[in-house]
């Protein structure tokens, strides 16, 4: 479609960097909130760009979708650039906001779709028809007569993700898009977002303290530390670069004192009087068959589980390891 | 036919929003009707003050009370429409507080055409009707000779008005991007103009005549078009004969607003001045 670009990324960054003056008290001091990022996303990929507050997560965000100018660096989004052409980039990214609100607070929730149809200029079939989708793959239909300000928190979130990607969007960025949502809002909107990128092809950038949402939803990570790119790769990769260790629970027939001294395995914990034990592992080093061989030699093991690294832990390993 | 058609289709997404805003507001008629009154009131009380103040003189600025009533008549009609259209660009500080702004900016309209048409207050149409009377009573008074002339001039002073005062609010808004908190400032010469625009400017001092009459053209949005209309002289500095360059008030509001408007976007999004 647009030749000029022909690289067919769906983001695409070159020392993306945004500095911001800050005052602090008196003096005024140069913070940089982004600092060199080169990214590239692949059309129908699904990142997860994660990072401590104030990280320079939301900074990125805005600079890809053209709220903010960039200080320096290069930024293509859709194959536009996101300042001069951000009418044209509108109708192909849709953004949720976690925390702010795109719906029309005293409207019904329909209401809000049917203006946003309006805005993104859809025609009545286009309307009709990704309006049913969504209300059907998000359940909406219980709500959409209902005023916005009277849904509960995982309602509304699920309007909110409508409201984005009413207009089909080629990409959808998400930002905290399960914060303060129950176990179970939680997985429903991760299940939706699972489907509509299988059904559309849609690539999804999402920011997210829930580490739950980035192994279930995102085959790429992106570390984001100081404005800095810390890591970018698969979570296993991510797991392995910070040595994160694996943990094998085993609950044995009888208690045994702890289970110390194991090949390529760190007691960690007992409880029952031993009649469960956590043995932490290196998983480049060892397997959890090995550890569980070892175990067996000292006791009998009647169940058995496998905890994955701790994402938080991960990641804050990274931050600790690039300062 | 099809070039109407498309025009109409691009306003689609201003007409979606506005026609809501509109029935959501009369959707509840009490509390529609209570805004209404009290809206009503607001204008009655201000055109009081006009009329108690000539309980005590009978003239001011060389205008009787019916001649004043015309000026008053043209400035609150102007402004009311304009506030019912505008007004609520006042908001946007709670947009930047909030970051609500952002919003705007993910939707495929310009921003400052997406803010205009994110609301309208109906209830404004009350005070908007005691204007539309101030003005008809001043006209049908002060003993007008009706001529095309007069007839052209009424018409340009209010479409001139009206864009001059909804300049302003542009104006001020764009201002808010670099105010923090100041809505207070911004409604000195908002508000302190409709004020000013109901008054004969020939009473105002010199450093008014020059705030008002030039730099915020209020004095162009009533005063200026009564005296010419009534066929009065004008004072100092303000000759009736301005009274035809209302629309040069009017863009020069607009060009001001919407440089500030622009200035304020850029500082919001961080390019630089």
């Amino acid at each position: 479609m647009n030749s000029a670009v022909g690289s067919g990324a769906i983001i695409e960054t070159d020392g993306l960097t945004r500095e911001f003056r800050v005052r602090d008290g008196r003096r005024k001091r140069l913070l940089t909130a982004v600092d060199g990022l080169t990214v590239r996303v692949e059309p129908g990929e699904a990142v997860g760009y994660i990072g401590a507050n104030g990280a320079g997560k939301s900074t990125t965000i805005k600079m890809l979708t053209g709220i903010l100018v960039p200080t320096a660096g290069r930024v293509l989004t859709c194959g536009l650039r996101p300042v001069p052409d951000r009418r044209r980039l509108a109708r192909q990214v849709g953004v949720v906001f976690g925390q702010r609100s795109q719906l029309w607070w005293d409207l019904p929730v329909r209401e809000s779709l049917r203006i946003l149809a309006a805005i993104h200029m859809l025609s009545r079939a286009e309307e009709n028809d990704r309006t049913a989708e969504l209300v059907e793959q998000l359940e909406l239909g219980e709500f959409l007569s209902v005023p916005v300000r009277q849904l509960s928190l995982g309602q509304r979130m699920r309007a909110e993700i409508a409201a984005a990607l009413l207009h089909s969007p080629r990409l959808v960025i998400l930002d905290e898009p399960t914060i303060g949502l129950d176990v179970l809002s939680k997985q429903r909107l991760r299940e939706f977002l699972i489907g509509e990128r299988r059904r559309h092809g849609t690539t999804l950038l999402l920011t997210t303290h829930d580490m739950g949402d980035v192994e279930r939803l995102c085959d790429r990570i992106l570390v984001i530390d100081h404005g800095r790119l810390a890591y970018d790769g698969d979570l296993p990769g991510l797991s392995r670069t910070v040595g994160a260790q694996r943990v094998l629970v085993v609950d044995l027939a009888e208690p045994v004192p702890d289970l110390t001294g194991l090949d390529g395995a760190t007691h960690l914990s007992s409880q029952a009087g031993g009649l469960r034990q956590r043995l932490a592992f290196d998983a480049e080093k060892t397997t959890a068959a090995k550890v569980l061989a070892a175990v067996s030699g000292q006791a009998e093991v009647l169940d058995l589980t496998v905890e994955e690294p701790d994402i938080e832990d991960v990641v804050r390993r990274i931050y600790a390891a690039s300062r | 036919m099809a070039e109407t058609a498309g025009r109409l289709e691009r306003l689609r997404p201003y007409r979606a929003v506005l026609a809501s805003r509109a029935r959501s507001q009369r959707a509840y008629r009490a509390n529609f009707a209570v805004d209404l009154v009290s809206s009503l009131l607001v204008g009655v009380v201000e055109l009081a003050e006009v009329w108690v103040l000539f309980t005590n003189v009978t003239a001011l600025g060389g205008m009787r009370f019916n001649q004043i009533l015309l000026v008053f008549g043209l400035a609150d009609l102007a402004f009311s429409l304009a506030d019912l259209s505008f007004g609520h660009l006042d908001n946007l500080p709670d947009f930047l507080r909030a970051g609500t702004l952002d919003v705007f900016y993910l939707r495929p309209q310009p921003v400052l055409a997406q803010l205009i048409t994110s609301d309208i207050s109906l209830r404004r149409l009350a005070r908007a009707a005691v204007g539309a009377a101030a003005m008809g009573a001043g006209l049908t008074t002060s003993g007008v000779t009706w001529s095309p002339h007069a007839a052209v001039l009424l018409v340009l002073g209010l479409v001139s008005g009206y864009a001059t005062f909804a300049g302003m609010f542009v104006l001020a808004a764009g201002l808010q991007f670099f105010l923090l908190d100041g809505a207070e400032m911004t409604n000195a010469f908002v508000y302190g103009g409709r004020y000013a625009a109901t008054q004969p400017a020939s009473v105002w001092t010199r450093p008014l005549k020059l705030v008002f009459g030039f730099f915020f053209p209020m004095a162009f949005t009533a005063y200026l078009p009564a005296v010419a209309i009534l066929g009065l002289p004008g004072p100092q500095w303000l000759p009736a004969w301005l009274g035809w360059c209302a629309p040069a008030a009017a863009l020069w509001s607009w060009a001001t607003g919407l440089l500030c408007w622009r200035w304020g976007l850029r500082h919001y999004q961080g390019g630089g001045g």
